[in-house]
């Protein structure tokens, strides 16, 4: 089906592709892994029609394939599932699926759009991928799983022999990821060939009938999905054992309390109350939609918030903007970070420096004190290992996911923060990276910090927390201890309401 | 506080409008005052249209009010000069595209943003139009009035022009692929590009609809005035853009449309100022509270568009 023949892709000096062969049979799902920066993303490129090879061949459906642009690897029949849907919430769902042909009427009237043809045709491919919503439905009123859903539609629409799933799960709740797995699953059986992008090993494994690990641009190892082990996959993607994945805290919570809250109403419903103490992280888990970004950014002052007392350290906080907090020492890390993280065409330093410049005023004349700044930002990029080519030319929209988040953690880490409101901050994010997060939470934690670690990953939270938070629809509803942690129990809380 | 603007909510102020001007003066509500407010709207509502499908696309045309007086000062210098009558429209209509065309490239070759090309084509049409005209008001043959007052089945010529560019623009946005199109462009231009629109294509056409419709609605107004004013024109881009604001069609892209929207819209503001004159208000204040309405409405769109908290 599809054949890459010792693919290799140079940008200038940098070879970031290196002599790839694999190959994909029809109906197979190939599962593809390898940290962010591995070479992922430039492999999919190749095949969009995006780039072309510095040099080998591709072969689809058993002929040379040069797509040198992006409709003509469509037409060729690949299609892409991008973690970033494609998709228009001011247009319904059919309009969505048809945007760039939709059915004409015959005759005179040939640039009228056919409603009726498009509503059946829209409802056909609805009722294939199991979305039982009308075709008139606006995309905006959907939730992210239905939007992925889709997604998948308007691939179908195509007739593709290949779709390309790039991280299609990291928005999705747990019953959404299942539903869509169980999708994929139906696609396997009509013969659509596949390709897995994923960070979730488990995923990977479960839907994936070979898996392929890429690191450094190369081709580390591609075998039968049954017999690569998750720890042997890992091994290869960052290339060392992990056997410490969460590290461990030397320090223990202190009594003394950072942050209370009282009656914090984030939706005009609930009332939350809870508090974090020094040296502790505290998780807060929920399925999404459940509630936990829109108390954080509530708190923080980015949201409408209906009330509630906040106290920190000790003192009755008054307002709460995001500027009174960064003055006070508590940074938020956003879980959007192309919309409100980033500023993706400014350099790395531009970046990094942002929120802590005031303090970088000298006190004669008011004029920034660069010199301090640059070294300051340069070692605070390298505490953070973002893998950069230089701090003051590269723009941060060429570093991958990753890299991006650790420069937004190293600007919050600028400010010298003793709260980390810290919000989905591995999403989308490889292993080696993660983990060089977590090492560097523990850090902070260590220093003196506390951290507030939003995460619809309960293996993350039962990694990193002291102690647990179970948020469900706007209520907070559980808490646990370290020592009580229990996986299903925690589960249980999450869900529970969602299904009364 | 309203929290989102609808054209029915526009219906209701235009309802409450015309019950407070009705209790002010007797003369307000009548048959034939309604008949001179159509008449009077067609050109605002005509140049509100070609706005519309603009704003749509997150874009703005600044330049619409110069095009209303360019198009009109090269037609009618010509017609004053011995040219046929016939000649009028074909050339007002090519000055309108011409604008329109410098517009469209400039926002998708050149990447300006449309805020600043737009704010120097209208001062390029004006600066153009002015010294044509050697900035004396150009006045029209008879003939030229005569359009304005000529009747189709009964119904003025305006309104009839009207009616038809707004439906034909109504189609479009809703029936055809260009139209539903500008919607996607409206909402996310790099989404647009991914989808496969030709995106700068659509462009292009968007800002020659509304040159060209700014050359028609400004047409229409002329041939009801007989004469063009060195102001012809001035601030027009404002009520345009105001009529579709009114309407519902967000000054963010995406959202909005021409009926019942911009056509109300329009309505709306020229039932204020018909109303005003009717009541005998002091001239002085028409700019005022247009100009208040205008800013309240675009308060209420960026609060639906950011929230109330910013």
């Amino acid at each position: 089906m599809l054949k890459l023949h010792h693919i290799g892709k140079s940008f200038g000096p940098v070879e970031v592709l290196k002599d790839i062969t694999l190959e994909v049979k029809t109906g197979e799902t190939l599962g593809l892994v390898g940290e962010n920066g591995a070479g992922k993303s430039t492999m999919m490129n190749i095949l969009g029609g995006i780039f072309a090879p510095t040099t080998g061949k591709i072969e689809f459906n058993g002929q040379a394939f040069e797509p040198v642009e992006v409709s003509e690897s469509q037409q060729s029949g690949i299609a892409f599932i991008h973690q970033e849907l494609n998709l228009f919430p001011n247009l319904s769902i059919k309009e969505n699926l048809f945007i760039s042909a939709f059915p004409k009427k015959q005759g005179f009237f040939n640039t009228i759009i056919d409603q009726k043809s498009l509503s059946s045709q829209a409802s056909a491919l609805l009722a294939e991928v199991g979305l039982s919503v009308s075709p008139s439905t606006l995309i905006g009123k959907l939730t992210n799983g239905q939007q992925q859903l889709v997604e998948i539609a308007k691939a179908l629409n195509g007739r593709p022999k290949l779709i390309i799933f790039d991280e299609p799960t990291t928005a999705l709740s747990q019953q959404e990821t299942d539903r869509l797995l169980q999708l994929i699953n139906s696609l396997k059986e009509k013969h659509i060939s596949m390709i897995f992008i994923s960070h979730n090993l488990d995923e990977v494994k479960s839907i994936a009938d070979h898996i392929a690990v890429i690191r450094d641009g190369a081709l580390i190892r591609m075998q039968e999905a049954e017999i690569y082990s998750k720890k042997e996959i890992i091994r290869d993607m960052v290339g060392r054992d992990l056997d410490q994945f969460f590290p461990i805290r030397s320090t223990h919570p202190t009594e003394s309390v950072s942050l209370e809250i009282q009656d914090l109403n984030a939706d005009g419903k609930n009332d939350l109350s809870f508090s974090i103490r020094e040296k502790e992280v505290l998780g807060l888990y929920g399925l999404v939609g459940a509630g936990r970004s829109e108390m954080a950014r509530g708190l923080y002052g980015m949201e409408k918030l209906y009330g509630g007392q906040v106290r920190w350290k000790g003192a009755q906080m008054h307002k709460l903007t995001p500027q009174n907090w960064i003055r006070h020492g508590v940074v938020y890390l956003t879980e959007d970070r192309r919309e409100e993280g980033i500023l993706a065409f400014k350099s790395i330093r531009k970046n990094v420096q942002l929120a802590a410049l005031p303090r970088f005023i000298q006190r004669f004349g008011g004029w920034l004190d660069y010199r301090s700044i640059k070294r300051e930002v340069s070692s605070k990029v390298k505490a953070t290992r973002v893998k950069y080519q230089d701090l003051e030319i590269q723009p941060v929209s060429e570093l991958s996911g990753g890299n991006q988040q650790k420069v937004l953690l190293s600007r919050w880490l600028m400010t010298n923060p003793s709260l980390l409101i810290l919000d989905e901050p591995t999403k989308g994010i490889d292993i080696g990276a993660r983990e060089e997060i977590y090492q560097l939470i523990n850090q902070l934690v260590e220093q003196g910090s506390c951290v507030l670690l939003i995460s619809s990953e309960i293996e993350e939270l039962l990694g990193m927390c002291d102690r647990i938070m179970v948020m469900n629809q706007g209520a907070l509803t559980a808490e646990f201890n370290r020592s009580e942690f229990d996986q299903s129990a925690i589960l249980k809380h999450a869900l529970k309401a969602a299904h009364d | 506080m309203i929290k989102r603007l609808s054209p029915y909510s526009t219906v209701i102020l235009l309802v409450l409008v015309m019950l407070l001007f009705s209790s002010l003066s007797d003369g307000f509500l009548n048959g034939r005052n309604f008949m001179n407010i159509l008449i009077q709207v067609s050109g605002l509502a005509i140049v509100a249209a070609g706005m519309t499908l603009v704003l749509i696309t997150a874009g703005i045309d600044l330049s619409v009010g110069s095009i209303m007086f360019l198009a009109g000062v090269v037609s009618g210098k010509i017609v004053v000069g011995g040219a046929p009558l016939w000649l009028a429209l074909p050339i007002a209509l090519l000055v309108g595209v011409a604008v329109g065309w410098v517009n469209g490239i400039a926002v998708v070759r050149f990447k300006i943003v449309p805020f600043i090309v737009t704010l120097a084509t209208l001062y390029m049409g004006r600066g153009f139009g002015l010294y044509i005209s050697e900035t004396r008001a150009v006045n029209l043959p008879e003939s030229f009035l005569a359009i304005g007052t000529f009747k189709l089945l009964g119904i003025p010529l305006p309104i009839v022009i009207m009616v038809l560019v707004l439906v034909v623009l109504h189609l479009v946005l809703t029936k055809t692929t260009f139209g539903r199109q500008l919607y996607a462009i409206g909402n996310d231009k790099r989404k647009s590009v991914k989808a496969g629109i030709p995106v700068n294509k659509l462009l292009i056409k968007v800002y020659l609809i509304s040159g060209l419709c700014a050359a028609i609605g400004g047409f229409v107004a002329i041939a009801q005035l007989g004469a063009i004013s060195p102001s012809f024109g001035n601030q027009s881009e404002f009520m345009a853009i105001a009529a579709a604001v009114l309407g519902g069609t967000s000054l963010f892209g995406g959202k909005g449309g021409i009926f019942p929207g911009t056509f109300i819209g329009a309505l709306l503001i020229q039932t204020i100022q018909n109303g005003l004159v009717i009541i005998n208000a002091d001239p002085y204040l028409y700019p005022l509270i247009t100009a208040s309405l205008i800013f309240v409405i675009v308060l209420i769109d960026s609060r639906e568009k950011f929230g109330s908290h910013v």
